[in-house]
């Protein structure tokens, strides 16, 4: 059935199957390609998309259940100025290897700055851990955290 | 890309870089008015527009390693141009253009460190030589600044933009005529470098393979038997076309080459059901709805508890072959003031790129189109052709961004079911696997058993050293990345040596993961040797540099091992690291060192950890000191590389593990497959050593000397040695 979603501060239409992953309606049906598929149960954080600014691994969220909640994802982070920060720090410290997971990794270090605005590695550790990269960039990203929180890099 | 390339006539250069499908301008005479959109080509690497804006061609696939930035980089530099002015462009797979496009080896340094130079010294050659025509003088009057020729004797200054159009008419030069900079003018090279794609990264724009959209694709699943190469007994595929938006469901015989010999992947088309669907949870959908019986396969009466029963009764006796016998061992060891037995085991690993394999494939009026994430995209071409029958020129590879590589992706399975599923369907298809299919369907680091003997002189010398390796092959040939040379490190530097190997029949597919045989071999011989060391009751850093020798180099080529260069990172990763104060560590830390010389480069670590009285091992730090030559290219790139490649390689050693039962892998997804988190990464401090020797590459090197790093900084913070991998944290208990 056809499902009204709030996407970046858009309604769009998907006709899905209610039981879809949000993952999927977004990537397949919607054309929005920022949130990626990396193992489909919560495990990497490669879906990371903000649900009423909360971050959330979009390949568990049935399409159905998302009702009038605020989707956002990384291609909406530009207007976000936490966000905008972040892919400031990100950009600066070339934080990407392949880059696959930095899109979710973004998502929740905006998340993270937008409740603690100067977390401490403890709370970058529990913030960022449903993260994965697999190209092991998490020297660069703790600093991109820091950096974008205006706190000393090492 | 071959010198017969740059030589061979303008007209020939500009014919092939059309057929290659290249979106080129030839108009040598643009319409008035035209000029602001035309790209001049100066080969086929380099396009100038009027603007100055350079296009630089970057030749090989982008996995992460970062050669899409640092190969222009080398062009651009020659060719003098601002960094800022250059727009890179992913090249099609084309190597009558570009020669072999392939990652792979950290060899992209290496190859290209010269020839790519010489690229954009012969475009900026050939500019110099348009504006000494338009001024009438002699081009050795002429030189460069950043996009301009200058005529210092008159002032004269024309820009590369305005200069491109009459370059049409010019030769170019033989590319070995040139003279490159002085490294001390480099204006690019040496320069931290953002990523060219850093932008579109971090603002989630479209770049890698399952972001591919093709007007009217459809997207697709295969299911494939667990046991590898079982074919389809029977499929009922009814439950699956009954899912709303699955539009097709079939069998797919495959090949009969698909897993021939056994053991190997990628040679052909693995069987399977492929379901075909709008949209990609449909196709999972119906994929899970599939009824399918299995032919049964010889594979399913192997496993990993059964590979260890053969091997550890293989390890009792004679190695099938002897593949190095130095002086007398046995004899050696008889007379040794101390020796140490021990036996040491490393297990399958998987790639598990964050992308799961993933194709997009088109197939109209006999020809396939393929967008591929791809490390190696001939032989993928080469195997479609093969398996489909058509002709390779009929076949376009694009190579788009890869979520990872680390050798997976030389393999092109997922390409060649793409094209076989597009060609069935009649429309663009996706194929995308899911995170299980991908970890169940890799070619895996081969597991692999060493049983040693060694021995130690009253003086604290290594005299003797025997390694019983078993591993997997047909009793000749190893498989896929699972032998072993017989320059193996520490031959050459040990005067009583002998190798061992026998080998296990297997059909479980094996492969190259990130500086394959090294990211095993590494832990074996680097822990063995630091027994050794604690056996001579020897500093194991000292105990290592005198095992190295005062000769610069030892051994011949191919086998030629620079020993002076190994101990000057060990000294370096020494100073670095403190190691000489490590006596002061606290009751429960430990420092461990290792050193390993692997694609060209020289590498030794050193790590620090804390081990808690359950176990729980913290890293608190590693040191690397690496000597890969005289220049590095990009730095950012350099230090991402290193970093990323010690902690990926204590996420091996701490957590993976690829278990077989039945034929099949046990495990499915990152739960039970873990890689390392933020948690648990170490800061990693990194140096190179700067040698006068080429530059060489940073994709693979600095991994394996992590890993005995880590378990010999255990030993020296528990007592207690790790002999097998992952590291089990119980048998760490106090």
């Amino acid at each position: 059935m056809a499902y009204t979603l709030n996407v970046n501060g858009k309604a769009l239409s998907a006709d899905v199957d209610g039981d879809t992953p949000l993952l999927w309606t977004l990537r397949d049906t919607l054309g929005i390609l920022g949130p990626k598929y990396g193992c489909g149960v919560a495990a990497c954080g490669a879906c990371t998309v903000h649900v009423d600014g909360q971050p959330m691994r979009s390949c568990q969220i049935p399409t159905e259940s998302v009702g009038k909640a605020k989707i956002t994802t990384i291609e909406a982070m530009s207007a976000n100025p936490v966000g905008k920060r972040v892919q400031a720090a990100w950009m600066e410290l070339d934080v990407a290897q392949c880059g696959y997971c930095q899109a979710g990794q973004i998502m929740s270090a905006t998340a993270l700055l937008t409740k603690t605005p100067k977390p401490t590695d403890a709370q970058i550790n529990e913030a960022m851990d449903g993260n994965i990269c697999r190209c092991a960039t998490y020297t660069r990203i703790r600093a991109a955290i820091k950096r974008a929180s205006g706190q000393k890099e090492a | 890309m071959t010198y017969h390339d740059l030589k061979a006539n303008r007209r020939e250069i500009l014919t092939s870089v059309s057929a290659a499908g290249l979106t080129l301008s030839f108009a040598i005479a643009p319409k008035a008015g035209a000029q602001e959109n035309v790209q001049t080509p100066l080969n086929a690497y380099v396009r100038v527009a009027p603007n100055g804006i350079v296009t630089v061609v970057a030749k090989n696939p982008e996995l992460g390693q970062g050669v899409k930035t640092m190969l222009p980089m080398l062009i651009a530099e020659e060719l003098d141009v601002a960094w800022e002015n250059v727009r890179v462009e992913q090249a099609l797979s084309d190597p009558k253009l570009y020669g072999r496009q392939f990652a792979g080896g950290s060899m992209a340094t290496p190859l290209h460190w010269d020839e790519l130079r010489r690229v954009g010294a012969v475009a900026r050659a050939m500019l110099i030589q348009a504006a000494a025509l338009a001024w009438n003088c002699p081009p050795s009057e002429c030189s460069t600044t950043p996009g301009n020729v200058l005529h210092k004797a008159s002032g004269k200054s024309r820009t590369y933009g305005s200069l491109a159009l009459a370059c049409a008419t010019i030769t170019p030069p033989d590319p070995r005529s040139l003279t490159l900079k002085d490294p001390k003018t480099y204006r690019i090279i040496g320069k931290p470098t953002p990523q060219y794609d850093v932008a579109k990264i971090v603002t989630g724009q479209p770049l890698f393979g399952i972001d591919v959209v093709r007007p009217g694709m459809l997207f697709a699943t295969y299911q494939k038997a667990g046991v590898f190469g079982a074919k389809v007994a029977s499929a009922d595929v009814s439950g699956a076309l009954a899912v709303k938006g699955v539009r097709k469901a079939f069998v797919v015989e495959g090949t009969a080459d698909a897993m021939s010999p056994p053991g190997s992947l990628g040679q052909g088309l693995l069987p399977g059901v492929a379901v075909v669907a709008d949209t990609w949870w449909a196709a999972n959908k119906g994929r899970n709805k599939l009824n399918i019986t299995w032919a049964d396969h010889p594979t399913s009466s192997q496993s990993s508890k059964g590979f260890a029963a053969q091997a550890k009764a293989l390890s009792a006796g004679k190695g099938q072959r002897t593949t190095r016998n130095d002086g007398d061992v046995d004899a050696a060891l008889a007379s040794a003031a101390k020796t140490v037995e021990a036996s040491y085991f490393y297990p399958y690993l998987s790639h598990a790129n964050l992308e799961p394999q993933n194709c997009t494939a088109e197939f109209k009026d006999g020809k396939l189109e393929i967008w591929a994430p791809t490390q190696n995209p001939e032989p993928g071409r080469q195997l479609c052709a093969r398996t489909l029958g058509i002709k390779p020129e009929d076949i376009t590879v694009h190579m788009v961004r890869g979520g990872g590589g680390f050798g997976r992706r030389l393999a092109n399975d997922y390409m060649v079911e793409a094209a076989w599923i597009a060609r069935e369907t009649g429309t663009p298809v996706k194929l995308l696997w899911t995170r299980e299919d991908d970890m169940q369907h890799d070619h895996y680091r081969p597991a692999g058993f060493h049983t040693f003997r060694g021995g130690v002189d009253a003086a604290g010398n290594l005299v003797a050293l025997h390694d019983h390796f078993v591993t997997f092959g047909n009793g000749t040939a190893a498989s896929n990345s699972a032998g072993m040379a017989a320059a193996e490190y520490p031959a050459q530097f040990v005067p009583n040596l002998r190798y061992e190997i026998s080998m296990m029949p297997s059909g479980i597919p094996t492969g190259p993961l990130r500086a394959p045989g090294s990211n095993a071999l590494a832990f074996v011989f680097q822990s063995f040797i630091d027994e050794l060391a604690h056996a001579a009751k020897a500093d194991p850093l000292a105990f290592q540099i005198k095992l190295l020798g005062d000769k610069p180099v030892v051994g011949t080529a191919p086998a030629s091992y620079g020993a002076g260069r190994m101990v000057g990172v060990l000294k370096a990763v020494g100073e670095m690291s403190g190691w000489a104060g490590r006596g002061k560590l606290p009751k429960g830390e430990g420092m461990g060192v290792a050193c390993y010389y692997s694609h060209m480069g020289y590498f030794a670590e050193v790590a620090h950890v804390a081990v808690a009285p359950d176990g729980a091992i913290k890293v608190k730090k590693v040191w690397v000191a690496a000597d890969v030559g005289r220049q590095i290219i990009n730095p950012h790139g350099a230090l991402n590389q290193v970093q990323g490649s010690v902690l990926d390689g204590l996420s091996e050693a701490l957590h993976q593990q690829i278990t077989i039962d039945a034929g099949r892998v046990e495990q499915n997804n990152f739960t039970d497959y873990q890689l390392m988190r933020i948690s648990e990464a170490p800061a990693v401090e990194v140096k190179f050593v700067i040698t006068d020797f080429p530059p060489t590459g940073l994709g693979e090197p600095a991994l394996p000397p992590a890993i005995p790093a880590l378990t010999n900084a255990i030993f020296a913070a528990t007592g207690k040695r790790i002999r097998s991998l992952p590291i089990q944290t119980d048998m760490l208990k106090a």
